[in-house]
C-alpha cells in the first residue's frame, strides 16, 4: 500500500494489513517517520526520536519474518510513549532540566511487554514537567500544539501524546493519567483517552508524580485500538505493590455488541453546574440522548462531594509529589549543580536550577501540607474526603453501571491563557480528578466539535475492573455516531 | 540533692533475610562499593519497593519472642529527609502502625530480676554510608547498606544504671540471636543500640531532659558512656546547670559524650503513609503458625536444663545464656547421658578454651562427640579424671581424638593387677610408720597410700582399683 497513507489507519487495521503481510514493518516506520517530519515543526509533539533503532529494529523484524507471518499482536506497531515512562537506553526527561540528560538502565513493566512483542518505540513525548500541568506549557522544552489549532494547547500533561496521535505521528501511545492528564488532552486532541482502574497497569518505571494516583493507559485513534493497547499493557506486576492480582479479559470481545440495552447510565448533576460552557454542555447532552436511543437506561444520579474534589486532590497529590521528588538532590543521577560550596549549597542549587515553577510550587505546597501541625488540618483532611468520594462512587455504582460527564469544562484554550493563573488551570481538571481519588477507569472519546472547529470529549466513568463495561458504552457510541471521521489538517511547513 | 536516673533504649538490628527490604539485592557485608544496588535501592526514576516477606516473617518471630502484640495491619510511612546516603530522600519505616507492640523481656541485673517493657518493634530501611576522602574534599557514598531490613525495638523508660541497660541489651541480643533472625555482630552494626537518659530529683514523677547517645559498638561501651553520662548530668544538674535535649556521640578514646546535634536542629520528618506499599495484612493464622514454629528460647531451655536434666539452675543459666553453647551441651547429653559431669566440663574445660579464642560454641574444634568419647575413656577406667583434664587443652589444639591421644603419650591408666601390687608394695616398704598406723586403726592413711601409688605410678594408676588392692595387701 501507499507510504502516504498508512499513517491513517488505525492499529486495528495496520495490526490487520501487518499480519497480511500487506506492509513491511521498514515501509512502517519509513511512513510513520515521513509523517514525523512534515508535522513535527508545526506540533512538537516529540522530545526524543528513535528513529535510528526504530528502522533497524524494523530491518530485523522483516528479516526474521521472511516466509511467515505468525506475529504477536503488537509486532511492528508504531508507537509513542510519554517521556515520564523509562524506556531502557533512551533517555527519559518528564520534560525536565533535572533529567535532561538521564538515560534509564531498564524498561518500565509496560514498556517491556510491548518491547516482547517486538512493538516499534517511534520516540518519547512532551509533557509538562513531570506531568504536573494541563497543557505542556509547563514543559521545560517547550509546549506541543494542538493539531486542531496550532494556536491551542494540545492539553496536559499527556498532550505530546494525544497531539501525536491525532496528528498521526504515530498510531497510538502511551500516556498517564493523575488527574485528568490522559482524558483532557484525548478531549482537547480529538482522540480517544482511557485511564485504567488504579491497579490494573503496573506504575513499575513510571516516574512518580503521585503515587497513589498516577496510571498509565493508552491514547489511540478509536476504542477498538483502546481495547488492543489496553489488552497489551494491562495485568499484575510483581514489582508494583499495588497492581491488582486480577485476570486481564480479552477487551476486543466487550465491543462484540453494539447496543446499550440493559445498561444503566447516571447522570450526576454536579457535572454541569457554574463553570460548564455552554457549547461543551450541549454535545455532551447530544451525546447522552444518544446514549438513551442506544438503549441505555438513563438515571439521574447524585455526587455531591463533587465540588471539594479539585481541593482534595491538590493536597494529596502534591503532598505525594513533595516526597516523590525528594530523589532529585543531585546525588546519583541527573543534573548536579557545579561549583557547590557544600552539600546544602548542592541540593539548593541543583533543585532550584533543576525544577520549573509549577513543579516547585507543587513540592512547596506538598511539604507544607505534611508538616507538623498541619497535616491534620490539611492531609488527614483530604484522606478523608477522599473516602467520601470514593464511597460516594461506590453507592452510585449501586445502581448504575456506567456514569457519563464531560471531559472537561471548556475545549482547548489558547497558551498563555490560563498559565498566568495556576487556579485557573487546576479547575480545568475538576471533572477528571475524581476517577483518579476514587481509582475508577474512565474513558475521554469524542462527541462534537465547537463552532470553532476544537474536539469536545465526552466521559465514562465505570466501576473498578470493568474496563470492558466502559469499552462497550464508548465503542457503541463511537460506532453510531461519525466523530472519528473528522481529522485535523496538519499541513507540512 | 538525690537524684535517680531514667533510661529507655532503642536497639536497631539487621535481619539476616537473604535480600534487602524492598528489593533482590544481596545484604552482605563488606562487598565492594555499590555492588549490591539496583535501580531500586539506588531509587531511580520510577523504581517501586515490594516488601520482602522473610523480614515480615522474622519480625513477626521477634515481636512474639518478646510476647509482645503483633499488629493485624501494618502500615508503612516515609520519614522525610535529604542526606546523600538516602537514595529516595525519604526512608520507608513504620510510623502509626509498627508490627510489634507491648512487649516485655526478662532481665537480671544486680542478682534483682526485672521486666522491660518494650514500647514497639518495627521495621524500616537501612541507609547507605558517606565516606569522607581526606584531603581530597570529596565524598563518596555507598548504598551496598541502603534499603538492609532493620527491625527498631523501642522499650519504656524501664531502666536505671548501666547494669540493668547492659543485661537488657544482652538479654535482646541472646534472643534475637537465638531466633537467628539476627546475627548480632554489634562491631559491623547489625546490633546497634542507642540508650536515651534522664534524670530526676528522686520522688519527682515528671521525667527530666533526656539526652540520646549513639556510636556505641559493644557493651564495654554501653556501660562506659551511660556511666559517664550519669556523672555528667549529676554534675550539671548539682551544679544548678540545665541538662539539654541533645543527641550526643561517645567517644570511647576520650572516654566522653559530646554533642552530635540539638533539639532545635530536629527535622520534622513528615511522616506519611507509603502510597507505594499497600497495607500489610498478617493473618491470625500466620501469627499462630510462625508462634508454633518458634525456637525453644533461653528461658524455656533453662526450664528444661534443671527439670529434664537434674543440673543446678546455676549450671542451666550459664549453658542457656549462648545458644550456641545451650545446643552444644543439648547434644552431649544426648550422647551421653550424665547432665552434670557434662555441666562439669562444658562450663569448665570448654568455656575456658572458648573464652580465650574468643569463639562459640558451635565453632569449638572439640566436637559434643570428641568430648564425649574423653568422658567415656574416663568411665571405662582407661584414664584417670586427672589425666582426662590434662588431655582436653590438647585435643582443642590439636583436632586428635582423646583415645590418639592416650596412645601417643602412653598414658592409659594401670588396671593390670600385676603392675599395681609390684608398686604397693614399694610403697607400704618405704613407708612403715603409716602402714603401723593403719594396722592400729587410723583408717584415714588409707587415702595417703592411695596418694603415694597414684604418684608413683606417674597419676596412670586406677585410683579404685588401688583402694582396693591397698586395702586387701593390709588387712
Amino acid at each position: 500500500m501507499s507510504l502516504m497513507s498508512i499513517h491513517k489507519l488505525t492499529l486495528a487495521e495496520l495490526q490487520r494489513r501487518f499480519t497480511a503481510g500487506d506492509v513491511t514493518a521498514t515501509e512502517i516506520v519509513r511512513a510513520y517517520f515521513l509523517r514525523v517530519t512534515n508535522a513535527e515543526p508545526k506540533i512538537k509533539a516529540y522530545l526524543t526520536q528513535c528513529k535510528e533503532a526504530a528502522f533497524a529494529q524494523a530491518e530485523r523484524l522483516d528479516q526474521s519474518l521472511k516466509g511467515w507471518r505468525k506475529t504477536t499482536p503488537m509486532m511492528a506497531m508504531p508507537l509513542a510513549v510519554k517521556d515520564n515512562i523509562c524506556t531502557e537506553g533512551v533517555r527519559t526527561t518528564c520534560a525536565s532540566r533535572m533529567l535532561e540528560t538521564f538515560v534509564p538502565p531498564y524498561d518500565a513493566t509496560v514498556v517491556a511487554k510491548l518491547r516482547a512483542q517486538n512493538y516499534l518505540l517511534l520516540g518519547k513525548t512532551n509533557l509538562d514537567e513531570f506531568a504536573m500541568g494541563s497543557s505542556t506549557e509547563n514543559s521545560a522544552f517547550g509546549a506541543s500544539r494542538n493539531p486542531w489549532n496550532l494556536q491551542a494547547v494540545p492539553g496536559g500533561s499527556s498532550g505530546g501524546s494525544a497531539a501525536a496521535v491525532a496528528a498521526d505521528e504515530c498510531v497510538a501511545a502511551l500516556g498517564s493519567d493523575t488527574g485528568g492528564s490522559i482524558r483532557q488532552p484525548a478531549a482537547f486532541c480529538g482522540v480517544v483517552g482511557l485511564k485504567p482502574t488504579y491497579g490494573r497497569v503496573s506504575r513499575y518505571g513510571l516516574v512518580a508524580f503521585a503515587s497513589s494516583l498516577d496510571q498509565i493507559g493508552p491514547i489511540t485513534k478509536d476504542v477498538t485500538d483502546a481495547a488492543i493497547l489496553l489488552g497489551a499493557i494491562a495485568g499484575h506486576d510483581p514489582r508494583d505493590s499495588t497492581s491488582a492480582d486480577v485476570p486481564v479479559p480479552d477487551y476486543l470481545k466487550a465491543l462484540k455488541r453494539k447496543d446499550l440495552k440493559r445498561l444503566k447510565v447516571g447522570v450526576p448533576a454536579e457535572y454541569f453546574a457554574d463553570g460548564l460552557d455552554p457549547e461543551v454542555e450541549q454535545a455532551v447532552r447530544t451525546a447522552i440522548e444518544g446514549l438513551r436511543e442506544l438503549g441505555a437506561d438513563l438515571r439521574e444520579i447524585k455526587l455531591p462531594t463533587t465540588d471539594a474534589a479539585v481541593a482534595t486532590y491538590y493536597v494529596i497529590a502534591t503532598a505525594e509529589a513533595s516526597s516523590n521528588l525528594a530523589r532529585y538532590d543531585g546525588v546519583r543521577f541527573g543534573r548536579r549543580a557545579e561549583e557547590s560550596r557544600d552539600l546544602l549549597d548542592m541540593y539548593l542549587r541543583t533543585r532550584a536550577e533543576g525544577f520549573g515553577a509549577e513543579v516547585k510550587r507543587r513540592i512547596m505546597l506538598g511539604t507544607y501540607v505534611l508538616s507538623a501541625g498541619y497535616y491534620d488540618a490539611y492531609y488527614g483532611k483530604a484522606q478523608a474526603v477522599r473516602t467520601l468520594i470514593r464511597q460516594e462512587f461506590e453507592s452510585a455504582f449501586g445502581g448504575v453501571d456506567l456514569i457519563v460527564t464531560p471531559v472537561t469544562p471548556t475545549t482547548a484554550f489558547k497558551f498563555g491563557e490560563k498559565s498566568q493563573d495556576p487556579l485557573q488551570m487546576y479547575l480545568s481538571d475538576i471533572y477528571t480528578i475524581s476517577a483518579n481519588l476514587a481509582g475508577l477507569p474512565a474513558i475521554s472519546l469524542p462527541c462534537g466539535f465547537s463552532k470553532a472547529g476544537l474536539p469536545i470529549g465526552l466521559q465514562l466513568i465505570g466501576r473498578p475492573f470493568e474496563e470492558e463495561t466502559l469499552l462497550r458504552g464508548a465503542h457503541a457510541y463511537e460506532q453510531a455516531t461519525n466523530w472519528r471521521a473528522k481529522k485535523p489538517v496538519v499541513r507540512s511547513a | 540533692m538525690a537524684y535517680e536516673v531514667v533510661i529507655g533504649v532503642e536497639v536497631h538490628a539487621q535481619l539476616r533475610t537473604q535480600s534487602k527490604l524492598f528489593c533482590p539485592c544481596g545484604t552482605m557485608f563488606g562487598r565492594t562499593a555499590n555492588s549490591q544496588t539496583c535501580p531500586v535501592c539506588l531509587g531511580l526514576p520510577g523504581s517501586l519497593p515490594v516488601i520482602n516477606e522473610q523480614a515480615v516473617e522474622m519480625a513477626v518471630r521477634a515481636g512474639l519472642a518478646m510476647n509482645g502484640t503483633i499488629g493485624a495491619r501494618n502500615r508503612f510511612a516515609r520519614k522525610n529527609y535529604f542526606y546523600p546516603d538516602l537514595p529516595k530522600g525519604y526512608q520507608i519505616s513504620q510510623y502509626e502502625a509498627p508490627i510489634c507492640e507491648h512487649g516485655w523481656l526478662e532481665i537480671t541485673a544486680g542478682g534483682a530480676r526485672k521486666r522491660v517493657r518494650i514500647r514497639r518493634a518495627h521495621l524500616e530501611e537501612d541507609a547507605g554510608k558517606n565516606l569522607h576522602e581526606a584531603g581530597s574534599g570529596m565524598s563518596l557514598v555507598d548504598l551496598n547498606r541502603a534499603g538492609t531490613p532493620l527491625l527498631e525495638i523501642v522499650t519504656e523508660p524501664d531502666l536505671s544504671s548501666s547494669e540493668e541497660v547492659v543485661a537488657y541489651l544482652k538479654a535482646l541480643r541472646e534472643l534475637l540471636m537465638y531466633l537467628d533472625v539476627c546475627d548480632g555482630n554489634m562491631e559491623e552494626g547489625s546490633f546497634r543500640c542507642e540508650p536515651n537518659l534522664s534524670l530526676r530529683p528522686v520522688g519527682q514523677a515528671a521525667y527530666g531532659t533526656k539526652v540520646e547517645l549513639k556510636n556505641i559498638n559493644s557493651f564495654k561501651f554501653v556501660k562506659d558512656a551511660v556511666e559517664y553520662e550519669i556523672k555528667r548530668q549529676t554534675k550539671v544538674l548539682s551544679e544548678g546547670g540545665k541538662i539539654h535535649q541533645e543527641t550526643r556521640l561517645w567517644n570511647h578514646e576520650r572516654g566522653e559524650t559530646a554533642v552530635m546535634r540539638s533539639k532545635e536542629e530536629a527535622h520534622d520528618y513528615r511522616y506519611f503513609p507509603d502510597p507505594d506499599l499497600v497495607p500489610l495484612e498478617i493473618l491470625p493464622e500466620r501469627i499462630a503458625q510462625l508462634r508454633q514454629g518458634l525456637p525453644e528460647l533461653a528461658s524455656a531451655k533453662q526450664e528444661r536444663f534443671t527439670r529434664e536434666y537434674g543440673i543446678p539452675e546455676y549450671d542451666a543459666g550459664i549453658l542457656t545464656s549462648n545458644k550456641a553453647l545451650s545446643v552444644y551441651f543439648d547434644a552431649c547429653v544426648h550422647l551421653y547421658p550424665h547432665p552434670k559431669t557434662v555441666s562439669n566440663w562444658v562450663m569448665g574445660e570448654l568455656l575456658r578454651e572458648l573464652n580465650q579464642a574468643g569463639i562459640e560454641a558451635d565453632a569449638s574444634p572439640v566436637t559434643p562427640e570428641r568430648l564425649v568419647e574423653l568422658l567415656t575413656l574416663v568411665d571405662q577406667g582407661v584414664v584417670s579424671l586427672k589425666v582426662a583434664r590434662d588431655i582436653f587443652p590438647e585435643m582443642y589444639a590439636s583436632s586428635k581424638t582423646p583415645a590418639r591421644i592416650v596412645q601417643d603419650k602412653g598414658l592409659t591408666q594401670v588396671s593390670d593387677e600385676g603392675a599395681l601390687v609390684s608398686i604397693i608394695d614399694e610403697v607400704l616398704r618405704n613407708n612403715p610408720a603409716q602402714v603401723a598406723q593403719f594396722k592400729e586403726g587410723k583408717r584415714q592413711v588409707l587415702g595417703f597410700l592411695v596418694g603415694q601409688v597414684m604418684k608413683a605410678s606417674g597419676g596412670k594408676a586406677n585410683p579404685g582399683k588401688v583402694n582396693e588392692l591397698l586395702k586387701k595387701t593390709l588387712v
